[in-house]
């Protein structure tokens, strides 16, 4: 047997014996801090080129598909939050989407605006991920920085409507799970506003910098034809000159009665990508504003007639037979319910029994909501959709994001099928990356924006 | 273009080998024969009046326990085309028996099914036949079973491995 060369051990097997093929072999990932997420590229270099890459994923995988058959329909929203864990509000909405499909029913007008404007709050959030984090592993620690504090601002707002920043759980089959605080509408404005100054600021450090162009222009370019091939979708696809966008093309919710662009660049390479991103993200807020000027229903929590009673003597008086006007009667609700008394959830939530669970006070008040809460609750019983399968389609952040659900008319969906938007572009990953640099693995990889929830779900 | 004239084309040009055609919750899905599927995905790339030039999605489903369909062919492989020219969707779905699961792969059509037919042979066990490299996707080589499969228990722990060298 040879005796391994000191050189053989640090470098791998193959490596210096002999003239000719010296190909090595290295690991990227999947340990490894520009991997986002994990995922493990073995790469065969030849000196500082790239030979062949094979992509390994499947490091996250958590049985999304198989855990979703296992409760009711509602029981996957939590998990779909766990998908794109930087954008979760579009996941919880292209689910609910899909079950409401199935279910035939159409959700309120102002529940319509609410999702288009927190799916934009989203998409701007993960943008600003990808962007910032390209950048840093390029060596632009200032604009990570600059984009995490913009993020900051646009989290703030999805921590006021939701109660939390990323495991949000806001959608509803049916709607959503509340209406929106007492002056979000100022403070998203004034988020915006603060955002576009940043990104004024990286456009400035970033789109004419050197370096930066230097390193992304030709750097891990698709064409047009190879994108579609690859059923690559969202902004790669934009970036190769194919405006396919689902929010134009099929439009769902209000975004047909939204004006916004849908921007391309030609070339297709990684500064194409950064590009498109930028742009989409002033669209986004756009889109946003838009939305939130036209929101039917107005604020909220201010029309009240009556003053408030405390839960407990509500269901004193219930008790006591002193029904009489008691289901119009307002409660107080505990702050974790905030947004979800009866008048908001009338807006926000669909008005379908079969699907919606009544307001908290319909359910403490009245027996028809006691029952009715009982029914969408207990085991057995719950959301069930007529046997039949849709695939509803949804323009997530990194391009197109599908629901499959099958239905066999019973309580738990039979089938849920995630089309992952970024799972195309990682299998098209050896191509973008062989006959380039190892130095350009990094910030192609960055500029794929990977998200290992949604990628191996 | 519509739903109605797309399941149209392809019962003109496959007649009997289209087993089922119908658009239900205004989506066009057409069930084919495993023998055609091949060179009905083709049709549906290469025709231009369909021009479904993208793959979307595939995936697989196991009726193994859907009521009603117990006895039918246990899988059915689906496929969800889109058309960028006509802005248009497509199902295409095979049924496939749980004896001799082996589908004919589109790797050739479009590179993107090689990995989309990786995972679905991952979770449900089913051969693409001409694939250049089916291994496993999302699990790892040493997983035993197929976890989408109906019959595989949520609950089913798989023994511990070491590392690989």
């Amino acid at each position: 047997m040879a005796e391994t060369a000191t050189r053989e051990i640090f470098l791998g097997e193959g490596s210096g014996t002999g003239s000719g093929g010296q190909n090595l072999h290295v690991n990227i990932g999947p340990q490894h801090p520009a991997m986002h997420g994990i995922i493990r590229i073995l790469a065969e270099l030849d000196g500082e080129t790239v030979v062949k890459t094979d992509v390994e994923i499947g490091y996250l995988h958590r049985a999304f598909e198989k855990e979703c058959e296992a409760g009711g329909y509602n029981n996957a929203i939590p998990f779909t939050d766990r998908l794109n864990y930087v954008s979760p509000l579009i996941n919880n909405f292209g689910y609910a989407a899909a079950v409401e499909k199935l279910l035939g029913i159409e959700v309120t007008e102002r529940c319509k605006y609410i999702r288009v404007l927190m799916s934009e709050i989203s998409r701007i959030c993960d943008h600003l991920t990808c962007i910032g984090a390209s950048a840093m592993e390029l060596g632009a620690i200032t604009v990570f920085l600059y984009m995490i504090k913009a993020r900051e601002f646009l989290w703030e707002l999805v921590e006021d409507v939701t109660g939390a920043r990323l495991t949000i759980s806001y959608g509803r089959v049916g709607g959503v799970r509340a209406d929106l605080p007492d002056g979000f509408a100022e403070k998203a404005r004034k988020a915006f506003q603060e955002t576009r100054e940043v990104l004024d600021e990286v456009d400035r450090l970033l789109t004419g910098n050197r370096i930066f162009m230097d390193r992304m222009i030709g750097v891990g370019a698709l064409s047009a034809e190879q994108s579609i091939a690859y059923g690559i979708t969202g902004p790669l696809l934009r970036a190769a000159g194919v405006a396919y966008d689902v929010r134009k093309a099929q439009p769902y919710w209000v975004y047909d009665r939204v004006e916004f662009e849908v921007p391309t660049r030609p070339t297709g390479d990684n500064y194409a990508r950064y590009l498109v991103r930028m742009a989409e993200m002033e669209q986004s807020m756009r889109i946003a504003e838009q939305a939130l000027a036209d929101m039917p229903g107005g604020a909220i929590n201010v029309d009240f007639e009556g003053r408030p009673i405390d839960p407990a003597s509500y269901v004193d008086r219930g008790k006591q037979g002193k029904t009489e006007g008691l289901l119009l009667l307002p409660v107080t609700l505990s702050p974790n319910l905030e947004g979800q008394n009866r008048r908001a959830l009338e807006r926000v939530l669909t008005h379908d029994k079969r699907v919606a669970l009544p307001p908290k006070e319909t359910t403490y008040g009245s027996i028809e909501g006691l029952m009715n809460h009982f029914m969408l609750i207990m085991e057995g019983y719950g959301i069930r959709p007529p046997a039949g399968e849709v695939y509803v389609p949804v323009e997530g952040a990194n391009g197109e994001l599908g629901f499959y659900v099958v239905s066999d008319g019973s309580d738990r969906p039979y089938r849920v099928h995630c089309r992952p938007p970024c799972l195309p572009p990682l299998a098209a990953l050896p191509r973008l990356l062989e006959g380039g640099m190892v130095a350009d693995v990094v910030p192609t990889f960055g500029s794929v924006n990977m998200i290992g929830g949604e990628l191996d779900r | 273009m519509d739903g109605e004239r797309i399941l149209a084309r392809l019962r003109e040009r496959f007649g009997p080998a289209v087993l089922e055609a119908g658009s239900p919750f205004g989506q066009p899905t057409a069930v084919l024969d495993r023998g055609v599927l091949r060179e009905a995905l083709d049709f549906c790339k290469v025709d231009p009046e369909l021009g479904f030039d993208m793959l979307v999605d595939l995936t697989a489903v196991d009726y193994l326990k859907f009521p009603g369909r117990e006895d039918g062919p246990r899988f059915e492989v689906v496929y969800h085309l889109y058309s960028l020219p006509h802005n248009q969707r497509l199902r295409l779905k095979v049924r496939v028996e749980e004896e001799g699961a082996v589908v004919p792969s589109a790797t050739p059509l479009w590179p993107i099914a090689n990995w989309l037919e990786r995972e679905v042979w991952d979770m449900f066990g089913i051969r693409f036949e001409g694939h250049p490299d089916l291994r496993r996707l999302l699990m790892y080589e040493e997983f035993e079973g197929h976890p989408l499969r109906k019959d595989y228990p949520i609950q089913r722990r798989q023994p511990l491995i070491g590392p690989r060298n």
